[in-house]
């Protein structure tokens, strides 16, 4: 590719943190036309768990990346890229970082996917855009491994990273003198003085979530729930009501056949209440309390076991007896009525969950 | 104005039991196959496409119409513009 003689095209990957929104708005300044895209996984932590809990104020959460777009002022697509990136989730060639975030891999794989991408006027883009900072990760943003995402992505020189631009070698855009090189960062480390300096000297006075935490891969409590779901399940795989299903309620497994997940508020009961074709479930019968699917096939003991735990969790937790409904997948139901297991009596290893 | 009271040849989207941001992305794809200005109700059952498609069509060059909540569901009217090659 040479010299353009129309306005250069970039697509910029927005994450919905700042450093993203910082790199697509450093470009766009240089009258770069910019479009972001944003890609739904299954585990990102916006949109889901926003949605099915009942905060008391009600408010409706807005989408972390739709909002920094309007913020710039770039147009966005949201792709839904799920379903492939099962892969990346469950057999990742560089391996994990410290939980079940295959970073390096979903790097690769949004960036080969962004290039693929048309801009909503259906034109192919000339080049990519991550707001990814050298050395601010220790495994998926050192130089090395940047130079990594480039190649295995098949971008190579056509990935700008403008916060970090002045310390990797020039990239086709940058070459080309679509962007002047000069005006772009050589940000690196994890400080985020920088960051927050840049936003200010744009103008940005607002941004999301701190940079990383947008995603449930790096979330512990979750990962472990994902873990343990690929252990009782004796292999790696999910569907995207598994990945939703481990957002929501507490999770109790008191042995490896079966599985509690029990609402912790009204927004969660409803949510699962959508699930009661799909599982076994429980309810409380002579006090308030939440509604509890049962993931597998507790024995007849196991269920009584079951029955005092969620009575634990119900307004009869100090009650002698609470009357307990079980109905199976079938929608056969019988009442029990058990004496509420002691929070003490809930080994923490059971607890998935708080 | 809610699903019942659309112009003649709007598409009405489903997207009932979907999570944000799905019912955008299905909007999206909509709105990417239109050769003329369509009128599309989004029906949803999560309260976020009350501030998400409002916002995804400010982004991209689409008109809101309204949002409107009835009974359980919510009924987002959208004007989808088609799009164009601009160079
Ligand atoms: S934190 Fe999650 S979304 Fe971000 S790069 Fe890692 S795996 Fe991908």
């Amino acid at each position: 590719m040479t010299a353009l003689s129309r306005q250069p095209r970039a697509v910029a990957l927005i994450s919905g943190g700042l450093d993203s929104m910082l790199a697509a708005k450093v470009v766009q300044s240089q009258g770069v036309y910019v479009e972001g895209v944003n890609f739904f996984t299954g585990f990102c932590v916006e949109g889901h768990t926003q949605a099915v809990k009942r905060t008391k104020k009600q408010k409706v959460k807005r989408h972390s990346a739709l909002w920094c777009a309007e913020q710039i002022g770039i147009p966005m697509q949201i792709v839904d890229i799920s379903e492939d990136y099962k892969d990346i989730v469950i057999n990742p060639e560089y391996g994990y970082g410290r939980l079940l975030n295959p970073c390096l891999d979903c790097k690769i794989f949004m960036v080969n996917r962004a290039l693929d991408l048309k801009s909503n006027h259906g034109e192919p883009f000339d080049f990519v855009i991550t707001g990814e900072v050298v050395g601010q990760r220790p495994k998926s943003q050192r130089s090395e491994t940047m130079a990594i995402i480039a190649k295995d992505s098949g971008a190579e020189d056509r990935l700008l990273r403008p916060l970090s631009a002045k310390n990797l070698p020039p990239s086709l855009p940058e070459r080309e003198g679509w962007v002047d090189r000069a005006q772009l960062h050589g940000f690196s480390g994890r400080s985020r003085k920088p960051q927050f300096s840049l936003a200010k000297e744009l103008g940005i006075n607002e941004w999301s979530q701190p940079a990383g935490g947008c995603c449930f891969l790096t979330d512990e409590s979750y990962t472990k729930k994902l873990q343990d779901l690929w252990d009782s399940r004796g292999r790696r795989d999910y569907d995207l009501e598994d990945v939703v299903l481990l957002k929501i309620g507490r999770h109790i497994r008191p042995a490896p056949h079966y599985k509690l997940i029990i609402g912790r508020e009204e927004g969660e009961n409803q949510y699962l209440r959508g699930f009661r074709h799909k599982f076994a479930y429980m309810s409380t019968v002579s006090h308030v309390g939440p509604l509890c699917l049962i993931d597998g096939d507790p024995t007849k003991e196991e269920r009584l076991l079951a029955s005092r735990i969620l009575a634990r969790y119900s307004q009869g937790r100090t009650a002698r007896d609470v009357t307990i409904r079980i109905t199976d997948q079938s929608g056969v139901s019988e009442e029990i009525v058990v004496e509420p297991l002691q929070p003490h009596s809930i080994p923490r290893e059971w607890t998935l969950t708080n | 104005m809610d699903a019942n009271e659309l112009m003649p040849g709007a598409h009405v989207l489903d997207t009932k039991g979907l999570l944000c941001p799905l019912p955008v992305i299905r909007l999206q794809e909509f709105a990417r196959s239109v050769e003329s200005e369509t009128e599309v109700v989004v029906i949803a059952t999560d309260p976020g496409v009350l501030a998400d498609i409002p916002s995804w069509c400010r982004v991209n060059g689409h008109e809101h119409v309204s949002s409107k909540q009835l009974d359980h569901e919510f009924h987002v009217i959208v004007r989808a513009l088609p799009q164009f090659i601009d160079s």
